[in-house]
């Protein structure tokens, strides 16, 4: 109970740093915006990575190496594009 | 020092550069190494856990990590600005299948074991993922982009959502995990369906930011599940994010969030009779060649690009046509509405795109005082968001909404391809003010032959 309480209040201290920094984005950075949050979200890869190394051809495994699929699609994607779209954002030589 | 420890440590310092990485996006010149630091953060991440867990067979993993980043580079790399709505859409998919599938192995290994978070976990994840299946295929067209509604669809909604908290409540009960897992999670993929299925085209960049939101937040269940802080605080700023910009996204359009999700609100295109639902009162139209001497004429000329211009792929003629009007001396500046398009700042990754400096694009309230001193607006693409029924008309279903004053520039240029409404099925009597000029045709074919002629002015 004590280890959900510390969890809960990471939680929201968490959300509250999101909201504060998050709120000064500019409008025409949304989408680079969504499309990184999004591949930090996929942090659920460290959590893939565990059960697809275990042990054995178990189920567990199996969903594990599916989930771990996933999340890399979702990470590596998610950096590449935002990446890309950002390259289009740097000013002009000629500026 | 324990493993455990020093993994807790490596975790911390991921979250501090996932903070600095997004943090750095808050300006478009300091935004590409902030993105680099928070994928550092990640490298960083699972680095340590290949390390510092124990990974007892490497081969199906490092397959996993190979194939995962191979669809990743290539969906990243081969995709084009204009389907970008709906490439987010899917990464945002395949987080929320990832975190419920994680929260499914831990079901799974744990046994009996009556976890809330755990379930939680997986109801997320799963809404995600089949929520942004159906916004993928609505956004890539692959299905049609109007509203699905169906007679009862809000009793089997209310339906499958009693299910929901009735299965997970089972559980806590005595029922078997296993069992209530396999239908928690059929539950929820129809839920992701239906709560999707009725939103139309027009109300897309509201739930486009509401699955990044989810995604982030079935990230953060799936870290209470694992007792992994890298998870939670991760999967908490995401959803910060998500929740950011859907209530930016329901502000800009003078809407409640749940007016959003329940629906029914602007297919992709329908009516083609709205050019007639205005009695007595007609439309002006002109040609390339008019426009083109009243654009060259100008001191300056207002571009407002919407949904149509993506739709078109008109983005770099439109760049064109501004840079060889600024080579004459006239002054030209975007005005961006912050709903125009399927997603929060479609319109600005299109014109960023087409080399449109991103200090040209304005925002609806940096530029809406500019109208009235501007001679020629320019609107591609975009109908609702220029609707002045907004402002005065009661029975307007976007009454209320913020819009672009573009009727108080001298002259108002509709490039649009028929007489058919926007997306939200709403006639605007803005066609038929007389100052205003409708250029029929498609959007990239009506630039192209405005570029010919503006230069032969």
């Amino acid at each position: 109970m004590e280890l959900l309480l510390q969890l809960v209040t990471l939680f929201v201290l968490a959300m509250f740093i999101g909201r504060e920094i998050l709120s000064k984005v500019p409008q025409t950075l949304h989408t680079p915006l969504m499309s990184g949050s999004n591949a930090i979200s996929g942090i659920t890869i460290v959590g893939a990575l565990v059960y697809a190394g275990m042990d054995g051809g178990s189920l567990v495994k199996w969903i594990g190496v599916f989930a771990l699929i996933a999340a890399t699609i979702n990470v590596v994607g998610g950096f590449m594009v935002t990446g890309r779209m950002l390259e289009m954002f740097k000013k002009r030589p000629t500026d | 020092m324990s493993s455990e420890l020093i993994i807790n440590v490596v975790y911390l310092i991921s979250a501090i550069l996932f903070i600095v990485g997004l943090k750095r996006l808050q300006s478009p010149v300091t935004a590409r190494t902030g993105n680099r630091i928070a994928g550092l953060g990640m490298l960083l991440a699972v680095v340590g856990t290949l390390f510092l867990r124990q990974i007892l067979t490497p081969a199906e993993m490092i397959a996993g990590l190979m194939i995962g980043g191979f669809i990743g580079a290539l969906m990243a790399r081969r995709v084009k600005m204009t389907a970008m709505p709906e490439l987010v859409a899917a990464f945002n998919g395949f987080g929320g299948l990832a975190s419920s599938l994680v929260a499914t192995s831990e079901i799974i290994q744990s046994g009996a074991d009556q976890n809330l978070a755990a379930f939680l976990s997986v109801f997320i994840g799963v809404v995600t993922f089949s929520g942004s299946l159906i916004a993928f295929l609505k956004l890539s067209a692959k299905m049609t982009g109007n509203p699905i509604q169906f007679f009862g669809q809000y009793i089997v909604l209310g339906g499958i959502t009693l299910s929901i908290i009735g299965s997970i409540t089972w559980v806590f009960l005595g029922g078997d995990p296993i069992t209530c897992l396999w239908i928690l999670t059929g539950l929820s993929l129809l839920f992701g369906v239906l709560i999707v299925l009725p939103i139309g085209g027009a109300d897309m960049p509201v739930i486009v930011a509401f699955l990044n939101a989810l995604s982030g937040l079935a990230a953060a269940a799936t870290g209470f599940v694992l007792n992994n802080t890298a998870l939670i605080i991760s999967g908490a700023l995401v959803g910060a994010s998500g929740i950011m910009l859907t209530n930016t996204m329901c502000v800009a359009m003078n809407r409640k969030f749940w007016q959003v999700m329940i629906g029914g609100f602007g297919g992709d295109s329908n009516d083609e009779e709205s050019g007639k639902l205005v009695d007595g009162k007609t439309i002006t139209s002109t040609t390339p060649d008019d426009t083109a001497i009243m654009l060259s004429y100008a001191r300056k000329v207002i571009i407002v690009p919407g949904y149509g211009l993506a739709v078109a792929q008109a983005q770099h003629q439109v760049r064109e046509l501004a840079e060889v009007l600024e080579s004459m001396g006239v002054e030209v500046k975007y005005a961006v509405h912050p709903v125009a398009g399927r997603m929060p700042g479609h319109m600005n990754v299109l014109l960023a795109e087409a080399n449109v400096p991103y200090d040209s694009l304005y925002e609806m309230d940096e530029i809406n005082h500019e109208f009235e001193s501007t001679d020629v607006a320019l609107v591609i693409g975009a109908n609702d968001v220029v609707n002045p029924a907004a402002r005065h008309d009661k029975s307007s279903p976007i009454y209320g909404m913020p819009i672009l004053n573009v009727d108080q520039a001298g002259t108002v240029v509709f490039l649009k391809r028929s007489m058919r409404p926007g997306y939200s099925g709403i006639p605007n009597l803005l066609f038929f003010e007389p100052n205003t000029r409708m250029l029929f045709g498609d959007a990239k074919d009506s630039v192209s032959e405005l570029i010919t002629e503006v230069k032969a002015v």
